[in-house]
């Protein structure tokens, strides 16, 4: 479904991804971890071009993205995003955030777009807030909100860049709970996360990221339990102790 | 005051109108109005490209902004005036050339209001637009200029206020917009000065200051939609 092929990014002299080829299948749930820095919003935000390339090449469904004369605007219709800071409309109510991109892109008549909406809203368990405004909602019941928004133009992937790290902890959990709700349906995901618990009981196939290098890549128990990097063993040992060694 | 409005009421009204060009205070509110919706467009546009990354737009509407911004109402009057016609090869009448004036010069002004405005919405609205397959002209009309505009709304109309006193400058230029006509009544009258420029300083007073009011009020509703849209719950 999405294939990297040689990518290759830079910000002035930093190297943000380094000869990253992968491949992810049609319906495989990935998470991509690693320290801050290392490349992995900027690779996901790649694969619907919020972020160009500097070489190499990105498919998804065979469709090279980042080719000059692509119908971007209609592939990206096809990608659900998920962004950190929700990125809600604030000026729009949650139905109309909704609706928003079903009017406007698909054409669907305004009725049908809110009943479609509405059961996405049921769905992520955000309904009773229909007509609220974003600014009237707890983090976690925004971020349902923009997995709804993202999920009424029924992508058959979506991308998540870190879901969870704005959110208080204890609305981590209801988010996390819809994403898994779609990974058992079947959608193809792929999600930046620090949340290890989730990536483990989740994944498919985690990717681990430093410097822009993905240097690990493997099922949760191998990531876990059997690590082939030095740099992973320590990343996976100051994320579980609460007293990392220096 | 009654013998001075009974014989020169009208005159500052509507100026020689039927029997002569229109003037008094309608063409200062004509000229107003006019002016701010020609120079809102062309704030737009120069916003716009003040604020796009391609350089053959960005660079030109820069220069512009700054050069007209950095010039007196009434240089840019006398620029319309002597120049305007030399370059576009023949003459053109006064309400014409005031109002280009006018146009070309708030038009700088709207642009750096509409440019705060725009760039005042956060960067994550654009990304998440685009990245919901909205094209850059949609991203703008449904998520950009909505927040916007209401970024902008009060120096907005701060801009309208200021375009609708820099109307009465046309006299130089012999246009007979309200301060003007107030001038004449003053030179043929002599005797009340102080009642005719009274009068005129209240006809301007009142304009700004309505416009300001209604400025107020519309803040405040947008303020109110805000805060107090019903909760689907409650």
């Amino acid at each position: 479904m999405i294939e990297f092929r040689q990518v290759n990014k830079y910000y002035g002299d930093l190297r943000a991804l380094a000869d990253v080829s992968e491949t992810i299948a049609h319906g495989e749930v990935v998470v991509i971890c690693g320290p801050s820095g290392s490349g992995k919003s900027t690779l996901i935000r790649t694969i619907n071009r919020l972020e160009e390339i500097d070489s190499g090449q990105i498919l998804v469904d065979g469709i090279d993205i980042h080719a000059p004369d692509v119908r971007l605007d209609r592939l990206r219709s096809s990608i659900g995003f998920v962004f950190q800071q929700f990125n809600l409309f604030p000026h729009l109510s949650v139905l109309r955030n909704c609706t928003l991109a079903p009017i406007h892109l698909r054409g669907m008549r305004a009725a049908e777009a809110r009943d479609r909406a509405l059961a996405v809203l049921e769905r992520v368990g955000v309904a009773d807030k229909a007509n609220a405004l974003p600014s009237q909602l707890s983090g976690g019941q925004q971020q349902r909100v923009a997995i709804a928004r993202a999920l009424v133009m029924e992508p058959p992937l979506m991308l998540f860049d870190e879901p969870t790290s704005a959110l208080d902890p204890e609305m981590v959990g209801e988010v996390l709970r819809v994403i898994r709700d779609l990974a058992h349906h079947g959608m193809t995901l792929v999600c930046v996360t620090h949340e290890m618990g989730f990536a483990r009981e989740v994944a498919d196939r985690i990717l681990f990221m430093d410097q822009g290098f993905i240097l690990e890549r493997g099922s949760p128990r191998e990531f876990f339990v059997n690590p082939q990097h030095a740099r992973t063993r320590r990343f996976l040992a100051d994320i579980r102790s609460p007293f990392p060694s220096d | 005051m009654t013998e001075l409005i009974r014989n020169y009421g009208v005159y500052f009204l509507i100026g020689q109108f039927p029997h002569g060009p229109l003037g008094g205070l309608a063409l200062t509110m004509l000229l107003g109005v006019a002016a701010v919706l020609l120079a809102l467009p062309l704030g737009v546009l120069l916003a716009l490209a003040r604020i796009s990354r391609r350089r053959l737009l960005h660079w030109p509407a820069t220069a512009v902004v700054y050069v007209v911004r950095g010039t007196p109402a009434l240089m840019v009057i006398f620029w319309a005036y002597f120049f305007l016609p030399a370059l576009i090869g023949h003459k053109m009448g006064q309400v014409t050339t005031m109002l280009a004036a006018l146009v070309i010069f708030n038009g700088t002004y709207f642009a750096e209001v509409v440019r705060a405005g725009i760039q005042g919405v956060g960067r994550g609205q654009m990304e998440a637009a685009r990245a919901l397959g909205l094209s850059h002209a949609k991203t703008l009309r449904w998520i950009v200029f909505p927040q916007a505009l209401r970024n902008m709304l009060p120096s907005l109309v701060n801009q309208f206020v200021a375009t609708l006193k820099e109307t009465s400058l046309a006299s130089i230029i012999g246009l007979q917009e309200v301060s003007f006509i107030a001038s004449q009544v003053n030179s043929q009258v002599v005797v009340h000065p102080v009642a005719i420029y009274g009068a005129l300083a209240l006809t301007f007073f009142a304009l700004c200051f309505g416009l300001s009011r209604l400025a107020h009020v519309l803040e405040k509703r947008v303020a109110v939609q805000r805060l107090e849209l019903p909760q689907a719950d409650g």
